[in-house]
């Protein structure tokens, strides 16, 4: 089964990185940009075939490595 | 004083916390690979040395926080046993939330290298005691990612607590908004657990323990350690 982990920085919290790109897209004359965060995505593949067993996993995953739950927030979709 | 230097794959300053604490108290630590499983019998000190261990991959510090050794580390923390994490060894700490908060990108998108003046917060723990409170000290700071970040409550927490072990200032003493190197909250440099036992800062004391390279203002952390 394949699935999404989407982890983004929680809102509040300072996104220097996202800035600096925001700032280039206006660079780029890039028109209508308000704002920009930067995340990641992971692309992962599980063995279990049941739905709720995958998430059970994947939130485990993202409790204790994916994400770092003091700024970050996840979210899980199965494919 | 027998003291552990945790080497990760990425980690680079694990010889100069050794030459420090071997300077300090005469003995040499013993240098051990992430992936044992024990500390060496009768540890007093661990320490996790600055670097990049496995090149800051996912977030800094993450992985390593998850290598086997870090369950002996744990045990030894929560034993009472102390822990000193330096700059990459802070993010470890954080990540395996033996301390509070985390390092975020600088707020000013460089890595920044320098020396860097603190002011000694509190100098009534085995790490700082042979510190003057208030004292103002010049460590070297090397980092991409220092910018110390926790929520409001363990903010107050910390503060509250005395846990605040080091603040980034100016030559003076002065917090001001240039004399904060990375955007860190309330110009934090370095904290304490809850029982100040365990100590996380991005500066390098070890780095300051010679006259010929920049001065010795490193050299009291590493003697109050190694103090019987």
């Amino acid at each position: 089964m394949k699935a999404r982990v989407i982890v983004t920085l929680k809102s509040g919290i300072l996104d220097p990185q996202g800035k600096a790109i925001e700032g280039a897209l206006h660079s780029l004359a890039i028109e209508g940009v308000k704002g920009v965060r930067q995340g990641k995505i992971f692309d992962i593949e599980i063995e279990a075939t049941d739905k709720e067993r995958a998430r059970k996993t994947l939130g485990e995953a993202c409790e204790r490595l994916l994400a770092n739950t003091i700024v970050e927030n996840y979210a899980i979709e199965i494919v | 004083m027998k003291a552990a230097i945790i080497r990760f794959p990425g980690s680079n300053r694990e010889q100069d916390a050794a030459r420090a604490l071997n300077a300090a108290s005469g003995r040499a630590p013993a240098i051990l690979w992430h992936a044992e499983e024990e500390l060496p019998p009768g540890t007093d000190l661990v320490v996790l040395p600055g670097g990049f261990s496995y090149g800051d991959y996912l977030r800094c510090g993450a992985i390593a926080a998850r290598s086997p050794i870090m369950q002996a580390v744990r045990r030894h923390a929560t034993r009472g046993g102390l822990v000193l994490g330096v700059c990459n060894g802070f993010q470890i700490l954080c990540e395996a939330r033996l301390l509070p908060g985390v390092l975020m990108r600088n707020a000013g998108l460089r890595f920044v290298c320098k020396m860097q003046h603190l002011r000694v917060e509190n100098a009534q723990t085995p790490f700082t005691q042979a510190y003057a409170p208030g004292q103002v000290v010049k460590f070297a700071i090397a980092h991409g990612e220092g910018n110390f970040e926790a929520d409001d409550q363990t903010l107050r927490e910390i503060e509250g607590e005395g846990r605040v072990a080091f603040r980034y200032c100016d030559a003076a003493g002065r917090t001001t908004e240039d004399s904060n190197p990375n955007g860190s909250e309330n110009a934090i440099a370095g904290v304490f657990n809850a029982g100040f036992n365990v100590l996380g800062l991005m500066p390098h004391p070890e780095n300051l323990i010679d006259p010929l390279v920049g001065g010795v203002d490193g050299r009291p952390l590493f003697d109050a350690l190694a103090a019987p």
